[in-house]
């Protein structure tokens, strides 16, 4: 699909969201291998809480409405770093745009790169930190870089950067979180919140897919 | 693991409406969140409120009250509240003079705080914040803003509160509670893991008969994990490490506290006590004020912490001004 509208969006947000619900008690191992295993619980509880947030209405009339819902939804319900990370990857990318009914791949290669400036700002971490941005700067990176005529293929483009980027987390000494001071003891182990960036691409990617 | 709960219903919003229906003469809640805050408060000043996880009871809630904070927001177990509750916490006890808060030092709680205090700015509300790192296990002295807050928190509250209620504005009260935060220090030992209420899964996993130096409250790793030793041998241990941390001289004056983590009994933690002051002593440490107490826990995590806090002069007047909560309450100290 060149691009989508604002229902279509949505229901685009909303198979992100379930992906991550189906995914909890994947998450959670992710996570307790190195971290708070807490990873998998904050995630899902924040996805649906933005599900039921945009089901619950029919009447948003922007793809920035669509955005903020969820972002706000997941800052205000997941608490811990990662309500504001990842609520931060939904408003991150919004904050400066012009409202808008159409999603192609400029503009949501515009977002996706303004959510990585807005997060790495907030949280300090940097590409190889073992964090979700080892997944997002990459998938941004990639949409930059990729033709943008078709938003499908630039969802696909997208997730296999993040996907590579979770990959790489593996050999990565961990900077934050509780898997910090875990130091090399980390290696081995991917990232749990890089994990959630990936599967939310996968996701929008299949989504968008089955729509052709 | 056995604990009280009920079958249904959130134990963070059952346990604060508790502490509120048997506490309601001095709290009230901020409507729709888990946050209370301080009825009687002074008023014209620079307010104080302070937050983190639910699961380290009294803190924080248990430290809201007269000569402390005006408001504590409270997140899930172990987990920082969200930018929204704060920025209402703040709020409902902005009085135009400017907000501070205090919390420990974690990721979750900077990012939350950081972006509560965006969104206060957008309302017109002075802030500032504090974050307390007195852990000195938790990593070296050239990284100190990676430490975590532990115990140290209830003395930098104590300090910031009545620097408030002096008066005093909000870059004033920001420097004396700085100055505090930067002469605390915590080291802790666990004996044995806590547990998340309804996960039925202890913290951490440590063997019957060892225990971990500097072990954080939510299970961090350690400084060093070794066999069961009698208490004058753990305190000696502890005592050297601040002494160094610290550079602990004779004639230095302090406050001490010396903290349980939740199931290690006060016939225990007098012994600590015990030990320590023996220490202090021959040392010629001057305390001034000392405190045995279950004030920062971790559930029914095993252990205890050591605090000290030095003092100047200008941190004592702060420090002897009194204060009341449920959990933190006494006359002015001369």
């Amino acid at each position: 699909m060149k691009s989508i509208n604002v229902e279509t969006c949505k229901q685009m947000v909303i198979a992100a969201c379930d992906a991550i619900i189906e995914s909890k008690e994947y998450l959670t191992e992710v996570d307790s291998k190195i971290g708070d295993g807490d990873h998998g619980i904050g995630m899902s509880g924040g996805m649906e809480k933005a599900k039921t947030a945009l089901m619950s209405r029919d009447d948003f009339a922007t793809i920035n409405d669509v955005f903020k819902t969820t972002g706000m939804q997941m800052l205000n319900s997941m608490g811990g770093a990662s309500g504001v990370i990842f609520g931060s990857m939904f408003l991150g990318g919004i904050k400066d745009l012009e409202p808008i009914t159409e999603l192609d791949g400029e503009l949501f290669s515009k977002m996706m790169s303004a959510a990585v400036k807005a997060i790495k700002l907030r949280g300090k971490a940097e590409i190889g930190d073992k964090t979700m941005v080892d997944a997002l700067e990459p998938a941004a990176v990639a949409l930059e870089k990729t033709d943008k005529e078709d938003l499908t293929f630039c969802m696909g483009e997208a997730a296999k950067a993040a996907g590579e980027g979770v990959e790489a987390t593996k050999t990565m000494v961990a900077k934050f979180g509780r898997a910090k001071s875990l130091m090399e003891r980390s290696i081995g182990f991917q990232d749990a919140g890089a994990t959630s960036v990936k599967i939310i691409f996968e996701a929008m990617h299949s989504y968008l897919q089955a729509q052709e | 693991m056995k604990k009280i709960l009920n079958q249904s219903g959130d134990i963070v919003t059952q346990s604060t409406q508790g502490f509120l229906a048997a506490y309601s003469k001095f709290f009230e809640a901020v409507p729709e969140t888990n946050c209370i805050v301080y009825k009687n408060r002074r008023k014209g000043k620079v307010s104080l409120v302070i937050g983190g996880g639910s699961g380290h009871e009294p803190l924080f809630s248990g430290f809201v009250g007269k000569g402390l904070a005006d408001a504590s927001a409270n997140g899930n177990i172990f987990a920082s509240p969200n930018p929204q509750v704060i920025t209402e916490t703040a709020k409902a006890v902005d009085e135009g003079k400017g907000v501070l808060f205090i919390y420990g030092n974690y990721e979750g709680d900077n990012l939350n705080f950081d972006m509560a205090e965006e969104m206060c700015g957008f309302e017109d509300i002075k802030t500032a914040h504090v974050r307390v790192w007195d852990d000195c296990a938790s990593a070296p002295k050239d990284r100190i803003e990676d430490r975590r807050g532990i115990a140290g928190d209830i003395y930098v509250i104590k300090i910031a509160g009545a620097a408030c209620d002096a008066g005093l504005s909000l870059e004033e009260v920001v420097r004396v509670t700085e100055k505090a935060r930067n002469q605390i220090n915590t080291i802790g030992l666990a004996t044995s893991p806590g547990s998340i209420p309804g996960l039925n899964k202890p913290t951490f996993e440590l063997g019957e008969d060892e225990i971990e130096f500097g072990m954080g409250m939510h299970g961090e790793p350690g400084i060093e994990r070794t066999t069961m030793k009698p208490a004058n041998e753990l305190v000696d241990r502890m005592y050297s490490e601040l002494k160094e941390e610290m550079s602990l001289h004779s004639g230095d004056e302090v406050a001490v506290l010396v903290n349980g983590l939740g199931s290690t009994t006060l016939l225990e933690l007098n012994t600590v006590y015990y030990e320590l002051d023996k220490h202090l002593k021959s040392e010629g440490i001057i305390v001034h004020d000392a405190e045995i107490k279950n004030w920062c826990t971790c559930q029914e995590m095993g252990g205890f912490s050591i605090t000290i806090l030095r003092l100047d002069e200008e941190l004592k007047k702060y420090y002897n001004a009194p204060c009341c909560s449920p959990y933190y309450a006494r006359e002015a100290l001369t």
